[in-house]
């Protein structure tokens, strides 16, 4: 009887050891932050199932506005893997993080957190947009035809000619304008040019140049490209 | 015993309770046992996702959808694909009949190519599509060894049937693109279903002549490690130690002979310190950059990467081969895809002090290599036959390995069962292949693959193109298999020809199948260019975009070797069913070209993309057109504006469908802009 009381004991030890093991898993903060800021790395566009072309790049700032060195901060989202997950910012108040895109396509939101000393959590909120096949096929033909007026950047390889016209062409970004258009009148006018939709002439149309699913998945691209995201106008449910 | 009594025993006295209990025991445990597969059958994955699927469906849609619902397994099953998926028993919205289910396994499948039930859906995805638990279709289980294929992967699925380039699938493309630029298949076999042999891409120089190019302490510090001398450097680190190093440096040097450009006499400059900014110029003017790249004060690389990297290149060339090489390139290696420019001595004594100015003191700062002997030599020789050097350089006295490293025909269905796996590797294919290709020597010693300079998406990409490699894809009936193109091998013949060899145009430019893409195809380009204009260009390229860094250099030919050039491009590159009767010279009159000047800036808009007149137009997306009446011939012209992806497939020219009479009258007006060109802004 007395042997099973010790045993029991110390399994029951052991137990809360490892629970205790399991809470203090990871870096230890030496330092406590008031916010979270981003520094760079939200909105890329990458294909699912890629690790984001730049690093996710925050910085913990104090209660005075300057940077704090050793505050932990943890990444989490739902389908994305962070190389680190979580870690304590350094010199410059900065962590780095590397984020794979999870299977799906469309958005992917990053939550970074760091905690104040009273426990509470300071969290911000990033957009990765992550494309799927129709998207990427979007993109391969808008970095072919579109982009060439339809984007402000500029490569050796490629010179913008959006500025040279007027009025200027609508950036596949612009959600703000390109929201409120429908689809059926995007595709209108990818088809038929501007003139279909009483728009410039400098606008041609691609009907006799790209496959329907061509312009359809150029369509896709913008929508999953726009800044503030494209909501579409069916039935939402909460799930 | 009479018979009576016999007849009256009872055949059996009543059970004892021992034997009651037992046949209840047993009667329990063959009741379990039988109950286990229905009880399995009820409890399955499949049926609590369909129930949740029903509850979820009547919630929200109700009705048909509900009603129309089978429960059971579901399965696609392509007899001839030996496919037998039943994926889509808890997937039961691949379909999206339910709409906006977000959470998997309900999500719809988002837009493909193809019918879902065309391959089924481990084809793409991997898994074992034949299992119907959660757990064994999705992960490796003690049965079976094909766990999900990652997303990032998931373009192999497209290779096992598409060996060329696929539209929509960047990773699977780049990665077949790499495992020729990076020069995996010299040591590589890497054959394709349809039995194409991947060929490599990458034109490693030979090193029969070296001792004339460079140093032995530059070949010492490059081979150390190639990217510390050019970042762009696609030649692979060996990890090789000083030793080795050392006596591999002493063996090339030995082995080389001269080459017959050491014939050639070339003069030193008598100025040792040339201008540079007119030096700068000539490299300018020449558009070296159009292939080479340089890397500038901010490190950014400026130029193409056709050629080498030049940021560090006078501290690896000798000067008097340097000339030489500048004189002509073919001297040297006849295998170069440089072109031979035809610079006088003035324009070889700039460009040679302006690239041997590109120095870097510290590379080879600290080589300090003993004097070479016999032995070392010999060991040099033996090293650079073990290593394989030879698969991808021409070296005298080493003979091509054959066979060097493994196969990789089926590397994308290899037995897990045959694959040693690194230490605290997790095990499954992908990430073996992974590793092999990021971090080859971490699995072991004496391994002799070296370590690649690759991005974390190059090795995706590599990964992708060698899952393709599958099983499945080699024994693929042969009607599915969708060959990639190949280039032909096509040759320009007679003088022009080896005019147009010794200037390599076919380093940049197609013609008729063979050829780079960094400028345009010239297979057509006899019926659509007029003859004087072609004689001016070749004497000095101006460009038709002002906005691109890349251009066709000025080669400095004679008068008599443009004319032999111009004469056989014109007859010999002409494009089919269209000839001077094409459109007739009288229809293009004055109302017309009034008319096609509406058409130009009213109708279609096409000063968006093109300037006509420099004073009022800006487009910067297709050539400037302000001289295009001394430019193209007007047939050419009116075919292309009817259809310009005919004449020249892939252009950015967009098909606008013009009726003929509109065809025609925009020729009419582009057969007017007779402006010199590049005429002034």
């Amino acid at each position: 009887m007395k042997r099973s009381i010790v045993t029991l004991t110390l399994a029951a030890t052991a137990l809360f050891a490892g629970c205790k093991h399991a809470q203090v898993q990871g870096p230890h903060p030496t330092a406590y932050g008031a916010a979270i800021t981003e520094v760079s790395g939200s909105k890329q566009v990458a294909q699912v199932g890629a690790t984001l072309p730049q690093p996710v790049v925050v910085q913990v700032n104090g209660g005075d506005g300057n940077p704090v060195t050793g505050a932990l901060v943890r990444f989490r989202g739902q389908g994305l893997q962070f190389t680190p997950a979580e870690a304590l910012s350094d010199a410059s108040g900065q962590v780095t993080t590397n984020v794979q895109l999870g299977f799906q396509n469309g958005d992917y939101q990053i939550i970074a957190e760091t905690w104040k000393q009273d426990g509470t959590a300071n969290s911000l909120a990033l957009r990765e947009i992550a494309l799927g096949f129709e998207q990427t096929l979007g993109r391969q033909v808008n970095d072919q035809y579109c982009i060439r007026c339809h984007d402000s950047e500029s490569t050796p390889e490629r010179v913008s000619n959006l500025d040279n016209l007027s009025p200027a062409p609508h950036q596949f970004s612009d959600g703000a304008t390109l929201n409120r258009i429908s689809d059926t009148d995007l595709l209108n006018m990818i088809t038929r040019g501007g003139p279909a939709l009483g728009k410039s002439p400098q606008m041609p149309g691609y009907a006799s140049t790209l496959k329907p699913a061509e312009i359809k998945a150029v369509l896709s691209y913008m929508r999953a490209v726009a800044d503030p995201p494209y909501q579409s106008p069916g039935v939402k449910y909460g799930k | 015993m009479t018979d009576n009594e016999k007849q009256r025993r009872p055949l059996r006295s009543r059970p004892t309770l021992r034997e009651l209990i037992t046949f209840g025991v047993v009667s329990l445990a063959l009741f379990i046992s039988l109950a286990i597969a229905p009880a399995k059958n009820y409890f399955s994955d499949w049926r609590h996702y369909q129930k949740s699927y029903l509850s979820l469906a009547g919630q929200r849609q109700g009705g048909t959808l509900v009603r129309s619902f089978h429960t059971g397994i579901r399965q696609i099953w392509v007899p001839k694909l030996s496919v037998v998926d039943r994926c889509q028993s808890c997937h039961v919205n691949l379909d999206g009949a339910l709409v906006g289910a977000t959470q998997q396994p309900f999500r719809k499948h988002p837009p493909i190519p193809h019918q879902l039930d065309e391959f089924g859906c481990a084809f793409c995805h991997r898994g074992q599509g034949a299992a119907t638990s959660v757990e064994e279709a999705h992960y490796t289980t003690e049965a079976w060894e094909q766990p999900l294929l990652p997303a990032r992967y998931l373009e192999s699925g497209c290779g096992q049937c598409h060996l060329g380039t696929v539209q929509g699938a960047p990773r699977l493309n780049d990665g077949r693109k790499l495992l020729a630029t990076m020069g995996c298949v010299h040591c590589h076999n890497v054959v394709q279903p349809d039995g194409t042999q991947l060929q490599p891409d990458d034109d490693p120089p030979p090193l029969l002549h070296i001792a004339e190019k460079t140093s032995r302490e530059w070949i010492y510090a490059w081979i150390k490690n190639p990217q510390a001398y050019a970042a762009t450097a696609t030649m692979p680190n060996f990890q090789l130690s000083d030793q080795d190093a050392a006596d591999i440096s002493a063996f090339l040097i030995a082995q080389s002979t001269p080459s017959p450009a050491s014939r050639v006499a070339v003069k030193a400059p008598g100025n040792a310190n040339p201008d540079l900014t007119q030096a700068a110029t000539v490299y300018g003017s020449s558009f070296c950059a159009s292939c080479h790249a340089v890397q500038n004060e901010a490190g950014n690389l400026v130029g193409g990467n056709f050629g080498p990297e030049l940021t560090r290149v006078g501290s690896k060339v000798n000067a008097d081969w340097l000339r030489r090489w500048l004189n002509n390139p073919s001297d040297y290696e006849d295998s170069t895809r440089m072109p031979h420019y035809r610079f006088d001595e003035k324009q070889i004594a700039l460009l040679t002090g302006f690239l041997l100015n590109k120095k870097d003191n510290d590379l080879l700062a600290n080589v300090h290599l003993a004097p070479t002997d016999a032995d070392s030599v010999a060991r040099g020789k033996r090293l650079v036959t073990e290593s394989g050097c030879a698969a991808c350089h021409k070296i005298n006295g080493v003979t091509p390995p054959q066979n060097f490293a493994p196969d990789l025909t089926r590397v994308g269905s290899r037995a897990l069962a045959q694959v040693v796996f690194a230490p605290g590797m997790k095990h499954n294919l992908p990430d073996y292949v992974d590793a092999k290709i990021r971090n080859p020597r971490s699995f072991g010693p004496g391994l002799k693959m070296p370590k690649f300079t690759l991005t974390d998406a190059q090795v995706d990409s590599l990964t992708t193109a060698l899952l393709a490699q599958s099983d499945r894809a080699a024994t693929m009936p042969k009607e599915l298999l969708i060959s990639g193109g190949h280039e032909s091998n096509y040759h320009p013949g007679g003088d022009a020809g080896r005019l147009m060899e010794d200037l390599h145009c076919q380093s940049c430019h197609m013609i008729n199948g063979k050829g780079g893409d960094m400028a345009p195809d010239l297979s057509a380009e006899g019926s659509s260019v007029q003859r004087a204009w072609l004689l001016e260009f070749l004497n000095n390229p101006n460009t038709l975009r002002p906005a691109l860094i890349r251009r066709m250099p000025k080669f400095n030919l004679t008068q008599g070797e443009i004319n032999t050039i111009s004469d056989y491009i014109l007859s010999a590159y002409q494009a089919p069913g269209l000839d001077s009767h094409t459109i007739d010279p009288k229809a293009l009159g004055p109302d017309a070209a009034a008319h096609g000047k509406e058409l130009f800036y009213s109708r279609f808009g096409c000063n968006a993309c093109h300037i006509a007149d420099y004073k009022n137009d800006k487009g910067y997306v297709g050539p400037a057109l302000s001289g295009v009446g001394n430019r193209l011939t007007p047939a050419w012209t009116y075919k292309w504006l009817k259809d310009p992806n005919a004449l020249r497939p892939g252009t950015l020219m967009p098909n606008f469908a013009l009726k003929d009479d509109e065809a025609r009258d925009l020729t009419a007006f582009l057969m007017t802009l007779k402006a010199k060109q590049g005429g002034g802004k």
